[in-house]
């Protein structure tokens, strides 16, 4: 049955209609979660708000497991869901110099949407500095084509890598999110801060 | 300052939950996850191509992105990023929080802030399209399908941001 588009239930333009609707639903959920805060979202790196990252692992477990039930009721094609390849070099310093990025700009490309569409100008500026980092990479591309490519691995996942199961490394995982917000709660009450 | 003020945000679990359902029926819909810098990376394709196009015909990533691609600006991220800005501004509205500011620690001044968040916007759209994307794209939606770049993605990005806090402490706290 699913994935929809994929298996033809939907045409490709209704498919972008049904990603503008998907979208209303992302930039809805960041914002009332309060991803369109920047203090909020630097916090998790103080320990004084750890809000991305109960978000962030909660959708993550969530989206896992759901595909796993449809999966395994017969909803959804796993061979048919687009899964990121893997190309570990660029991977690493691509995620390395994201991280730089995250930590001076406190925002990272779908929450500053989402904070510049409740007037948010810190975002307006990271917004600003995403186009000017992109088109950075699209005209010095020969420059980074070789890194870009390099140790293409095809499209592992995670779980065929270390040689386990989907279910059992979904369920390690869930535990360790779980060991996280633990941590985070713990971080949370250490480092206290007033609310942005 | 020792007690955290209640919030008119929702529990980030409940919020954790609902993304992920979003994730789940992005998924379920269009076979793909969420994503965010891709979008950008559309319209700079075809901004380039309606100003310069001679540019656009001579130079290696516009002329493979074009081979590949129909229009740049008819893609699934787009649109989603439409949405992204229209619930964005329905959520903020809801719960009035829409306000323009420069929001920033009383410790640094707004320019200080401005120029950090435009720094970090640059490190963070180069980072995303030597990635093959962002936080959304290739962490979160690459963590969903366990796809291993993902995972690998997702630690530098948190790893990183978590190993150079100190030194940008004063930004924050």
């Amino acid at each position: 049955m699913g994935p929809l588009v994929v298996n033809e239930f939907i045409s490709p333009d209704t498919n972008l209609f049904l990603a503008f609707l998907i979208g209303i639903g992302f930039g809805f959920v960041l914002e009332s979660s309060g991803f369109s805060s920047s203090r909020k979202l630097a916090g998790m790196f103080y320990g004084y708000d750890t809000t991305v990252l109960k978000v962030f692992f909660t959708a993550a477990i969530t989206a896992l497991v759901g595909m796993l039930f449809f999966s395994l009721f017969g909803w959804v094609d796993l061979d048919l869901i687009y899964i990121n390849p893997t190309f570990l070099h660029s991977a690493i310093v691509g995620g390395v110099i994201m991280g730089v990025g995250f930590i001076m700009g406190g925002f990272c490309p779908g929450t500053a949407f989402c904070a510049i569409s409740i007037g948010k100008l810190d975002a307006l500026a990271f917004i600003g500095g995403l186009f000017l980092g992109i088109v950075i990479f699209t005209e010095g591309y020969p420059l980074f084509e070789e890194l870009y490519k390099a140790e293409f691995m095809g499209t592992p996942t995670i779980n065929e890598f270390l040689g386990l199961s989907r279910g059992l490394f979904s369920f390690m995982l869930i535990a360790a999110a779980f060991g996280m917000f633990w941590v985070g709660e713990w971080a949370e009450k250490k480092f206290p801060r007033e609310e942005y | 300052m020792n007690e955290v003020k209640k919030t008119k945000y929702w529990n980030p679990y409940i919020g954790g939950i609902m993304l992920g359902l979003v994730l789940l029926s992005a998924n379920f819909i269009s076979g793909r996850g969420l994503g965010a810098s891709g979008a950008l990376k559309s319209v700079i394709v075809s901004t380039v191509n309606t100003v310069a196009p001679d540019h656009a015909e001579n130079t290696t990533f516009y002329k493979d992105y074009n081979e590949t691609h129909e229009n740049p600006m008819k893609s699934w991220l787009v649109f989603q990023v439409f949405g992204v800005l229209v619930g964005g501004f329905l959520s903020g509205t809801f719960a009035k929080r829409l306000k323009f500011k420069v929001e920033h620690s009383p410790k640094i001044s707004s320019k200080r802030r401005l120029i950090f968040a435009l720094l970090g916007g640059a490190l963070f759209g180069f980072g995303s399209q030597l990635g093959r994307g962002c936080t959304s794209g290739s962490a979160l939606s690459g963590m969903a399908v366990l796809s291993l770049g993902g995972f690998i993605t997702m630690a530098c990005i948190f790893g990183t941001a978590f190993a150079l806090a100190y030194f940008f402490r004063k930004n924050w706290i």
